[in-house]
């Protein structure tokens, strides 16, 4: 057994990332499901744990900070620990945009939506797979499936683009359109950046476990 | 039973040189208090105040009170062989007698009077397993210390001090001796020991103290600069100097 704090410390750093990111898995779901139900008491609730993730990327950072300042960690334990570092701040933009989308529902309100929502929590289910993936790589430190998400990346991209197609046939259709299609272009754009950020995500655990620097958002 | 030292308004003076200026300072049970501070601040005579090691110094004076489990121990009338034996201590090189490692071991409570072999036989085990070194030596125990690795040696010296049954451990610069991984392994040990000692280590390495203390004061030509828990002292000192000396800005 050798600097069996130590390793405690980094074990306890990982499970915290892993709990912060769940909590904002979470959001991203409970976010476009108030989007699709039109549920206004759900978007609230999304708004108000936004501030449980802000103050859970303090502690983890305070936490990096004392393992760096008292333990001097090395190599793999040093990009592990400089990863984690990226990670948070990676899932603590993911969860404003959780908020984004809240918003967007209150913002639409009761208003009937100009469409059933089918694409966007397609694509929510999609990005949300992605950030599961990319924690997952981070604990396995399995750089095979962060790889992965350059593909599902792909996927986000393509169908954002379907997506802002698809509304602004309806915007043209009927300018009465315009202002909900305009929210929705929004939320569209606020999953595909999730699933930009789960990318950085992946990055960042190819760099930990390789120590080489790879693109998967190309 | 771990022990809780109080130190109030301590001066030391070697001759009319004054090494330490009225230091306060309470050294909690259970936990690992690192001393830290370059070269002639102060921190190694204030370690050896806490068991009157200084005593055998022609000239040196000491004011102020320093408080065992609330009892004086500056005081005239205390039986310093008596407190040396609550207040252990382990030094910079590893100073095993040169007899055998068993020898080494029953030392001290061998002088104080136990001499049933069985009752020997069990605090050798008992101290040599409290110090990792039982697996390494139980079959050689009649060899001499002096075999031994600096490592395996300091070990032996930690487990002679524990053999006397202290309530406080004293460690002066136990690792600047080693190899890094008998650092590293010494280190591992006092973490584990700090479960039911009071620890007090001075360390001319910053980062040992980061890595495995509790409590971090910072000494400085003779004061008590600051202190408080390690991970405020290494991320937020409140003192400008604590923060230069960390940094590596002293001077």
């Amino acid at each position: 057994m050798t600097r069996y704090n130590y390793q405690n410390a980094l074990d306890e750093l990982e499970k915290e990332i892993l709990k912060m990111g769940s909590l904002v898995e979470e959001q991203i779901n409970l976010a476009v499901t108030s989007l699709a139900k039109q549920d206004l008491e759900l978007a609230r609730k999304v708004v108000d744990q936004d501030d449980i993730i802000d103050s859970l990327e303090l502690e983890i950072e305070e936490k990096i900070l004392k393992l760096i300042a008292t333990q001097q960690p090395m190599a793999k334990d040093l990009r592990r620990i400089a990863a984690g570092f990226k990670i948070i701040t990676d899932l603590e933009r993911i969860g404003d945009n959780a908020v984004d989308i809240a918003k967007t529902t209150l913002r639409i309100g009761n208003e009937p939506l100009i469409k059933p929502l089918i694409d966007i929590p397609r694509m929510a289910e999609i990005t949300q797979n992605m950030l599961r993936e990319a924690l997952d790589a981070y604990i396995n430190e399995d750089v095979k499936l962060a790889e992965t998400l350059a593909a599902k990346d792909d996927i986000v991209d393509s169908l954002h683009a379907q997506i802002i197609r698809e509304l602004l046939t309806y915007m043209f259709e009927n300018p009465r359109n315009i202002n909900q299609g305009t929210h929705l272009m929004f939320v569209s754009r606020y999953l595909e950046r999730i699933a930009d950020h789960a990318t950085n995500l992946g990055e960042n655990v190819i760099y930990m476990v390789t120590a080489e620097r790879k693109d998967l958002n190309e | 039973m771990a022990s809780y030292i109080k130190v109030e308004n301590l001066d030391f003076f070697y001759g009319d040189f004054q090494a330490l200026h009225n230091i306060n300072l309470e050294i909690e049970p259970k936990k690992i208090t690192a001393l830290i501070g370059p070269s002639g601040c102060g921190k190694s005579t204030f370690i050896r105040t806490l068991n009157r090691m200084n005593d055998l110094i022609d000239g040196t004076r000491v004011h102020g009170k320093i408080i065992l489990d609330g009892k004086s121990i500056l005081k005239n009338e205390i039986d310093v062989v008596e407190l040396r034996k609550r207040v252990g201590m382990v030094f910079q090189k590893p100073n095993p007698f040169p007899k055998s490692i068993y020898e080494n071991v029953i030392y001290g409570p061998k002088r104080h009077g136990i001499r049933n072999k069985s009752q020997l036989d069990q605090l050798v085990e008992q101290s040599l397993k409290n110090v990792a070194l039982w697996d390494e030596v139980k079959d050689r125990l009649n060899e001499s210390a002096l075999a031994l690795s600096g490592g395996q040696q300091q070990r032996l010296c930690i487990a002679r001090s524990l053999a006397m049954k202290p309530d406080v451990l004293l460690m002066d610069e136990p690792t600047s001796a080693l190899d890094p991984i008998s650092t590293l392994r010494i280190e591992e040990l006092v973490q584990q020991l700090k479960e039911q000692y009071t620890i007090v280590i001075v360390t001319h390495n910053m980062q040992q103290a980061a890595r495995i203390s509790d409590i971090t004061a910072f000494f400085l030509n003779g004061e008590l600069i600051e202190y408080g828990q390690t991970e405020y002292i290494f991320t937020k000192p409140c003192d400008q100097r604590t923060e230069d000396y960390i940094t590596g800005r002293f001077g």
